[in-house]
């Protein structure tokens, strides 16, 4: 049988793309492989519940748990209502004119800022100029000011899946522009909204740069108990094991299972965001034919 | 024109940025009478029934000059809301837009955002609106389904109910059949033929059979201008200019 150039040719570019996508699964799972194997060991009931002792080579990782949990919650505070809010508001309301192509430029450059970048400016406005002094609510704001170009992009494409259709439905029937976008599409739009804004707020919580300078400490032995308080926090408490303690070969270990944590954490945030959505779908909402 | 004037348009022009879509039109819609708009793809007739209730300003770039009269009174004029025109000139779209909530909610809405928050008022109207739309008999065991699970036909009658329930006085059709089948079609143009005795009706249709079939006057709209506009029955049997007998007999083009 005579094999065509063309056959060879897909067999081919098809073996090629398999390959590909082989090397990303593979480097995800040698990824995963190691900080399980590794960090695996440590991980007990103690380790999760019980600050760090003994200069941090033994003991838990718990104030660093709390502090990720509540800076992440001062994220959500400040980033959900700010950024659905701009969101509504440039797909709803705004005119299509030098001004609104302006905002989304920004808000599409926003998103290419280094985190680091971040980190300084939370300095001067939230540190400094707001007086926050080093702590949650100034890191959380931070943070928050990173994932809105996140929660705003997310926000919008949710907007614009809801058909034209029901917001004229609405208008046509005496709705106010207001009352159509209340009613008839933002209950729509909100499980794409929540998917985007809880990945947005997964990968604040991971993040090192912007908490550095911003309220981050290097070791606290209690949760904090204000909003201005320092923190310990997940990603940083890595970053110290790995780089800055005394005898970092001795607590490999530790910065293993603090990596473990935090993965887990963030894969946990990602999978409510998927089931989050499922059900708000199933609830008779199928809309987009 | 045998019947009382209801609406009238008055040297309407309508511009999309620098398109002028409709040029100088003068019509007037009758009380208790169906007026059909009749012409092809691209003629303006959607376009003009939108203006109708003022549906065209939720697009940008949009301009409008003349007067368009409810009862005499400029609707298009700056001190008139929207919203409360809508309430009295309610439309039904091309594709049919139930929302996706049951098919009780889908009426309830309209009357919730109108106001009214009383169960009782609310449950007598939806019922009152499904029979007026000829739905009742076929939906009365299943009012908490959800609407999307209706067949496309059965869709654009609870679109009808929706508009119903809130009372409007002049109700536009959007070719209200351009999605459906011919069984679906027949009833919603039975409907209409109904609902003729109490509102004032405006339906744009490029099916000239429906025209025929449904209207007591109609207007032909060819490039942004009114053609010509007559009772039905004169306009299908002795149109007075060539361009409506052309579009008529098929000719058209």
């Amino acid at each position: 049988m005579k094999i065509r150039p063309s056959k060879v040719a897909e067999v081919l570019g098809f073996s090629i793309l398999r390959v590909c996508m082989i090397c990303v699964a593979l480097v995800l799972i040698v990824v995963f492989y190691d900080i399980i194997t590794k960090g695996i060991g440590v991980i007990s009931w103690d380790f999760l519940t019980k600050p760090p002792v003994d200069g941090m080579t033994k003991g838990g990782i718990f104030p660093a748990i709390a502090g990720t949990f509540f800076v992440t919650v001062i994220t959500a505070l400040l980033s959900i209502p700010l950024g659905v809010g701009c969101a509504i508001f440039l797909n709803e309301y705004a005119k299509d004119n030098g001004l609104t192509r302006f905002i989304r430029m920004s808000i599409r450059n926003l998103s290419g800022v280094p985190s680091i970048v971040y980190g300084l400016f939370g300095v001067s406005l939230f540190v400094e100029m707001c007086h926050f002094g080093t702590s949650i609510l100034a890191a959380g704001c931070t943070l928050g000011l990173m994932t809105l170009p996140l929660t705003i992009t997310a926000s919008e494409e949710a907007l614009k899946t809801v058909p034209r259709a029901y917001r004229e439905g609405s208008l046509a029937l005496g709705a106010t522009k207001w009352q159509a976008i209340w009613t008839n599409v933002l209950p729509y739009a909100i499980p794409g909204m929540l998917t985007g804004t809880i990945l947005g707020l997964s990968r604040a919580a991971g993040e090192t740069a912007p908490i550095l300078f911003t309220g981050a400490a290097f070791f606290l032995p209690d949760i904090p108990n204000s909003v201005f308080s320092q923190f310990m926090a997940l990603p940083y408490h890595l970053y110290i094991m790995s780089t800055q303690h005394h005898n970092i070969a001795l607590v490999r270990p530790i910065a293993y299972g603090t990596a473990l944590v935090l993965v887990v954490l963030i894969f946990t945030m990602n999978l409510v965001a998927v089931i989050a959505r499922y059900h708000l779908r199933k609830k008779g909402i199928s809309h987009g034919q | 024109m045998d019947n009382k004037v209801r609406m009238k348009a008055e040297d309407v022009n309508f511009y999309y940025g620098t398109h002028h879509v409709l040029k100088g039109i003068n019509l007037e819609m009758a009380n208790n009478a169906v007026t059909a708009i009749i012409g092809p793809s691209g003629c303006g007739k959607s376009t003009f029934i939108r203006l109708l209730n003022r549906m065209h300003e939720i697009v940008p770039n949009a301009r409008l000059t003349g007067r368009i009269l409810l009862d005499g009174k400029d609707i298009v004029a700056p001190d008139v809301d929207p919203v409360d025109l809508r309430k009295k000139v309610g439309m039904v779209f091309q594709k049919p837009n139930p929302f996706p909530k049951s098919i009780y909610e889908n009426i309830a809405y309209g009357l919730e955002i109108n106001g009214i928050k009383n169960k009782m008022q609310i449950e007598e109207r939806v019922v009152d609106s499904l029979k007026k739309a000829a739905l009742w008999e076929e939906v009365k065991e299943r009012l908490h389904d959800s609407a999307l699970r209706l067949s496309g036909g059965q869709q654009q009658r609870l679109c009808i109910a929706r508009c119903l329930a809130i009372e409007p006085e002049v109700i536009l059709f959007d070719e209200p059949c351009a999605s459906l089948d011919p069984i679906s079609t027949k009833k919603i143009e039975e409907l209409i033929l109904e609902l003729e005795k109490e509102y004032t009706i405006v339906i744009v249709t490029h099916n000239m059979q429906q025209a025929a079939r449904v209207s007591d006057y109609t207007g032909f709209f060819l490039m942004g201008e009114l053609i010509e506009f007559d009772r039905t029955d004169l306009i299908f049997k002795a149109p007075k200019d060539k361009r409506t007998e052309d579009y008529i007999t098929g000719r058209f083009g």
